[in-house]
């Protein structure tokens, strides 16, 4: 009995030595959404991600790295048993992927019990950056927020009277319409909440048409997103209501699917395709060569994770294990790499502080459809949800 | 709420109670003729829109890929009957449900293997793609004015064959008294399979008619087959007029709720408790319609059997 007890305890010894031992090498847990009408969005996220991994040569931060793929297909519910199967049966000792605000909140007490760092290459809701911030979430995309706001700003600056709100009934859908009524501060003509990963909108546009607005300011990601523009086109609304979108809702992935049509419309974003730097320039680059498409502010966003999380590992040496020094080596990173985004900072509760920029769809010198960026929206604008987290 | 938004949001309605009649002409044949309960119905539509998808590709037009689509899966749905089903007429609705279910689960992984998990995005045939002024200066998509055309189209071409022709009196035959049909004579297993065949080529119609509004992807068929089945137990099984005027009904009452409960709700309620409101509601209101009809006429609108 005795020597079954000590050979139980060799053997959980063992485990656990080898547990320590794993930290050696960088497992990440890759959850994202990557089928269905709203998988193109995750599908440009990992690009840029693999882009980035591919160009270190494999090891983030000099560490052998192993991705462990899921795929939550936009159902929270399947998110949070992924996340545990990630952390549980796949011992992944880092985090990221999540593209969807509401698969983010189902799978986020998981990610915290597992006691794992999560970085954000897209979803950053408000509720994980405010008040409940946590040194273990760092986003490298933007709070949810970001965009809209900019993009109210925006509208404000074009002096519309009035603007018709439109978005899917969700967090990051609320999320867009608060950011959005910030910047602007004007007058919303109505305010419209869709069905997440509703595809005929003939309703709505119905209902836009009736109520004149001076401008529309629709967020709809994805599939969403190019069903609602190929419908508002068709319908003939693009020539009575001027469109209004943050960047990631008229970006590569749309232009794609929906093409000449979208000429013209506005948007806001934190990076664009033809921004003035080095690292944008070789970043645009090397995913064309590697992909044979234009990246979009997606592409970015996975590039810029991957980026991020290479120059913190090495920052620590590969220990990412020793929390503190980890968190303060990501929250200092930004200063150290060069991101496609140009210049930004961290706010203290792990977001980014960065400019925004207005865009326009047009052809670029080959004739192709490209995001131009037009002049900056707001310079260094930061999570208005700050300034609630008590985190230091 | 003026007239114009009336009007559009009218049209709206008749444009998806077409497409959810294409479907349930089909599924209604083949529940009142053969007594079967086909599941796998939903499956044919998703099969038909994927083929639609890749005959564009192939040949870069609409117009060739859409007859194409419908003779492809039309070929699906008969070898469908012929090597699986028709040993299913003779077992209970349990077993068929079973079976058909198990369809659907075979024919989505089928897809997914073939086609990848990505939806694909059709896009309208050219000239189709930009809005049409109709009299009265409303502006409308010209794409859905011509689902509304082929809608239309079809469900006459329908009436004249089942009414005026002698496979449709066949068909007609078989819906009130299958029994009755068989002794006299009637050759049933090739009725099926024309039936089913037909029923499936409708299917690649809505499939592909529906593809550039909405989006090809695995799983499309599921939500709207509970549509089809709400159709034809309000038009009464096997009916085509009764699958016809069901369809519209709930059409227009789906797209109407959408359009007016959120409109009435936002002078009550604040907008998040609106936009939740409505769209719950008014897809409430076509099982409200369902029972209503049920409680007044089991037999449904049209019932086939007399």
């Amino acid at each position: 009995m005795r020597s079954a007890i000590r050979r139980i305890a060799l053997l959980a010894a063992a485990l656990f030595a080898f547990n320590v031992q794993a930290a050696n090498e960088l497992k990440i847990g890759y959850l994202s959404t990557l089928s269905g009408p709203a998988g193109a969005i995750g599908v440009e996220v990992r690009d840029g991600f693999n882009l980035a991994l591919k160009m270190a040569g494999g090891k983030l931060g000099g560490l052998k790295t192993e991705i462990v793929f899921a795929d939550d297909t936009l159902n929270p519910e399947t998110g949070k048993q992924l996340a545990e199967r990630l952390l549980k049966r796949d011992r992944v000792n880092l985090m990221t992927g999540v593209i969807f605000s509401n698969v983010m909140l189902a799978a986020w007490p998981t990610i915290q019990e597992g006691k794992v760092f999560y970085i954000a290459p897209n979803s950053t809701p408000t509720s994980i950056t405010g008040q409940g911030c946590n040194p273990h979430f760092v986003s490298a995309a933007w709070p949810n927020e970001g965009h809209h706001e900019a993009a109210g700003h925006y509208a404000k600056s074009r002096g519309y009277p009035n603007v018709y709100l439109i978005a899917p009934n969700y967090p990051a859908g609320k999320d867009s319409t608060t950011g959005f009524k910030r910047g602007y501060g004007g007058t919303i003509s109505a305010e419209v909440y869709t069905k997440l990963n509703q595809l005929d909108y003939s309703a709505e546009l119905a209902q836009i048409r009736a109520a004149k607005p001076a401008a529309l300011y629709a967020f709809l990601p994805g599939g969403m997103g190019i069903n609602f523009i190929k419908q508002f086109v068709a319908a003939g609304l693009s020539s009575e209501v001027p469109l209004v979108v943050p960047g990631f809702a008229d970006d590569q992935d749309i232009i794609r699917a929906v093409g000449e049509p979208m000429l013209g419309i506005f948007d806001t974003s934190h990076w664009a395709y033809d921004l003035d730097n080095d690292a944008n320039r070789k970043f645009v680059a090397a995913f064309e060569k590697e992909y044979k498409r234009i990246p979009s502010l997606f592409a970015e966003q996975g590039y810029t994770t991957a980026l991020l999380i290479d120059n913190a590992v090495r920052a620590v040496k590969g220990k990412i294990e020793d929390e503190k020094a980890f968190h303060q080596a990501l929250m200092s990173a930004p200063a150290r790499f060069q991101s496609p985004r140009g210049n930004w900072k961290f706010a203290h509760n792990g977001t980014p502080v960065q400019d925004y920029y207005v865009r326009v769809i047009a052809k670029d010198n080959q004739g192709r459809l490209v995001n131009k960026k037009i002049g900056t929206v707001v310079s260094g604008l930061s999570d208005f949800w700050a300034k609630d987290c008590k985190m230091k | 709420m003026t007239p114009i938004l009336f009007l559009e949001q009218g049209l709206n309605g008749i444009q998806f109670g077409l497409m959810l009649f294409l479907l349930a002409a089909g599924l209604t044949l083949v529940f009142g003729i053969m007594d079967m309960i086909n599941l796998a119905h939903g499956s044919l539509y998703m099969v038909g829109a994927y083929l639609m998808a890749s005959f564009v590709q192939a040949t870069g037009s609409f117009w060739i890929a859409l007859p194409l689509a419908l003779a492809a899966t039309a070929l699906v749905g008969a070898a469908l009957e012929v090597t699986l089903l028709r040993t299913l007429y003779e077992r209970d609705h349990l077993t068929q449900v079973l079976a058909t279910f198990a369809i659907i689960l075979i024919a989505n992984e089928a897809v997914r293997l073939i086609w990848g998990t990505q939806s694909i995005m059709l896009n309208a045939p050219a000239g189709l793609t930009g809005p049409v002024e109709l009299p009265g200066g409303m502006r409308y998509a010209s794409y859905r004015l011509a689902i509304i055309g082929v809608g239309t189209a079809v469900a006459v071409l329908l009436y004249f064959l089942v009414t005026k022709t002698k496979v449709g009196m066949l068909v007609r035959a078989g819906a009130s008294n299958r029994e009755m049909a068989t002794a006299m004579g009637v050759n049933i297993r090739l009725l099926f399979t024309i039936v089913f065949a037909v029923g499936a080529a409708l299917c690649a119609l809505a499939g592909a008619m529906l593809g550039p509004i909405l989006a090809v992807q695995v799983g499309m068929g599921e939500n709207i087959l509970i549509l089809a089945f709400v159709v034809i137990v309000i038009g009464g099984i096997g009916s085509i007029r009764g699958a016809f005027v069901g369809a519209l009904l709930v059409g227009l009452v789906d797209t109407m709720g959408r359009a007016l409960l959120p409109v009435a709700f936002a002078k009550m309620f604040p907008p998040q408790v609106a936009s939740n409101l409505g769209p719950s509601l008014s897809s409430i209101l076509i099982y409200v319609l369902m029972a209503a009809v049920l409680f007044f006429r089991p037999q449904g609108l049209f019932p086939a059997r007399g």
